[in-house]
């Protein structure tokens, strides 16, 4: 019979930053209920309160690793550094929202409630160990997103930006659920450290279960994949980002591909480094295929997003650029002996992006006007001389988002190209450094914009005190990242995802 | 192998075809048969099936449909945890008492807005 479990065997000790995030958001939505309407940013400091308290919690238990919710909740180094990585961008998320949903008459205690939710849901995502609690994780994570996108409501761009990504991460939703149930039909377990086990024994007897282990694996990169937007599965990033309110799309463009990178390292990694012989190599059977799919999305992501004439969906294109250097990584893990090594480049690599874009989607938005226009490339012309200071800090960003030494983008790319030359993929590092070499074009054009082209310049009104401490913060972290690297990489040391074990 | 597993549902599945057959050509054959034009309409003395596809309906109802899907929900999980509430012991309660928490501060934020409120 089945064993009824204690509260005592949950070891809720282990999820407390994760919980204590999701009890906040309950606790904080009750509270909004008593804050006056023209008091809201008392929700917000509310919420940055409970973001704090999770973030203590967090590093409090950083080293300690296990499991809980009888083994569907894996806590350990990658949990711990990732939920870093996702609080403080919730953090710099209720920042730059506090101003901007006054600015845009949008203010609302749920926005917080909602930032709160989906920030739990990323962190119960880095550290589901269960097919079945990254599902949940994953609907967590996106349904506010969803809301949260169309916050502009009567703005037509604002109310088709969260349509879309409805729509559409419904659907992703549903073929990572058809992936997971194909795992399930090949396994016999949706528990990832149990499928790798059985993923054993069924290439161990020359199994015929192989065909369902792919073909679901295949379907959850489908999932997956739209969460993090690579190519093929990109077409709604630069629709959504566009039209959703500036901080979310700032909160999104990380958040979301923390959370959707945390699943995938960890379902991929942890449960099905499928490793088969090849060319004298062990590497996974999946491999090629993020291969591929990391190649696209680079090239694709850098091209496109020469054209773009709106910030807002030039970075939406920079966003997919980005996803694709992190899927290189993903694809690295694939090889033998690299997989550690690789999943802390792609924690690096988040780490990085997230200061560096944080920051400057909170210059975007300093410089949009109220009613949400004023997004183009344009109308950066100038700004180095009515707002010298933000113009040095958007070219720091700028430069790190080419990659360019002293800045945090220089050393997640060190890290991610290092790893895929470790895995033997050596065409693919050849891609990575060359679509960099593109995406210098368009991010080196804003800098142009800024300190060669005449113009009045933009007043940049946006920039009031917690969007500037925002953005203060973000560009003391891609410095500090950029000159002292060894901080983040001696936190990302400790994290040991892969099992070394592998059968041929 | 597992098929034969599946044979009494096979024989489910032939029987109520047979009977359903059964039950429309009995009914056929033995009952008297005048039809007018009313008969014959696809729903007897029901709605008209033939009109506007897309009708006008007041919101609130939608409102009263999701909230219904809440505590909907809410019994069909009650039920079977108490059916098995003896086996589960505190550990049941504890964890369904986490459900009703959720639950509960989601009927509070409900209330407190006013989507109780018809008018």
């Amino acid at each position: 019979m089945f064993q009824v479990p204690t509260i005592a065997d949950l070891n809720l000790g282990l999820t407390l930053p994760a919980l204590s995030l999701a009890l906040g958001a309950c606790v904080l939505l009750l509270l909004d209920l008593f804050v006056p309407r023209e008091r809201k940013e008392i929700t917000a400091w509310l919420a940055m309160a409970g973001i704090a308290v999770s973030f203590v919690l967090n590093l409090a238990g950083f080293n300690e690793s296990g499991t809980a919710f009888l083994g569907t909740f894996a806590a350990d180094q990658f949990t711990g550094f990732l939920n870093i990585v996702i609080l403080i961008t919730a953090f710099l998320g209720v920042l730059l929202s506090l101003d901007y949903l006054k600015r845009a008459k949008i203010e609302r205690g749920e926005y917080y409630v909602l930032l709160l939710l989906s920030a739990a849901g990323m962190m119960f995502m880095s550290s589901a160990n269960d097919l079945i609690v990254v599902f949940i994780a994953l609907e967590l994570l996106s349904i506010p997103l969803y809301i949260m996108a169309t916050f502009r409501a009567p703005d037509l761009k604002s109310e088709e930006s969260g349509m879309k990504y409805f729509i559409l991460g419904a659907f992703a939703g549903a073929f990572f659920v058809y992936g997971a149930a194909l795992v399930y039909g090949a396994t016999g377990t949706t528990n990832l450290p149990e499928i790798f086990a059985a993923v054993n024994g069924i290439i161990a007897a020359g199994g015929s279960q192989m065909f369902l282990l792919l073909m679901g694996t295949g379907l959850i990169l489908v999932g997956l994949g739209f969460k993090v937007a690579v190519v093929p599965f990109h077409m709604w990033t630069p629709d959504v980002y566009e039209g959703a309110p500036t901080p979310v799309t700032a909160f999104m463009s990380v958040g979301a591909k923390a959370g959707g990178f945390a699943g995938l390292l960890r379902i991929m990694v942890v449960a099905l480094p499928v490793f088969v012989l090849k060319d004298g190599q062990t590497a996974a059977a999946w491999q090629q295929t993020f291969w591929l799919v990391a190649a696209a999305t680079l090239i694709l992501g850098n091209i496109v997003a020469i054209a773009q004439t709106n910030v807002k969906r030039m970075l939406a294109y920079s966003s997919i650029a980005h996803a694709g250097y992190i899927m290189m990584a993903v694809a690295a893990a694939g090889t033998a002996g690299v997989a550690n090594e690789a999943t802390r480049a792609a924690l690096l690599y988040l780490m990085a992006y997230m200061f560096t874009n944080l920051g400057a989607f909170g210059i975007a938005l300093a410089i949009e006007k109220d009613d949400g226009s004023d997004t183009g490339v344009d109308n950066f012309i100038g700004l180095a001389k009515s707002k010298p200071a933000l113009a040095a800090m958007m070219t720091v960003f700028m430069l790190s988002l080419t990659g360019i030494p002293l800045t945090g983008g220089f050393v997640g790319k060190w890290f991610v190209f290092k790893s895929a030359l470790d895995a033997g993929l050596v065409p693919l590092a050849i891609i990575g450094v060359l679509t960099s070499v593109i995406s210098a074009f368009y991010y080196v054009r804003i800098i142009v914009n800024m300190y060669l082209k005449d113009g009045e310049g933009d007043p940049a009104a946006g920039a009031t005190r917690y969007v500037n401490w925002a953005i203060y913060v973000a560009f003391a972290g891609t410095l500090l990242m950029g000159i002292f690297p060894w901080i983040a990489t001696n936190l990302s040391d400790t994290v040991v995802l892969a099992v070394e074990m592998f059968v041929r | 192998m597992a098929l034969q597993e599946f044979a009494p549902a096979a024989a489910l599945l032939g029987l109520s075809v047979l009977v359903a057959l059964l039950v429309v050509m009995l009914s056929r054959l033995l009952g008297p048969h005048r039809p007018t034009s009313r008969k014959q309409a696809p729903y007897e003395s029901g709605m008209k099936p033939i009109g506007q596809a897309v009708r006008r309906m007041p919101v609130k109802f939608y409102l009263v449909a999701v909230l219904f899907i809440i505590f909907d929900i809410e019994v069909i999980f009650f039920l079977p945890w108490a059916v098995v509430f003896r086996d589960l012991g505190v550990y049941g309660l504890i964890i369904m008492g986490v459900f009703l928490f959720i639950l509960t501060v989601g009927f509070i934020y409900e209330w407190k807005k006013g989507a109780l409120e018809w008018e």
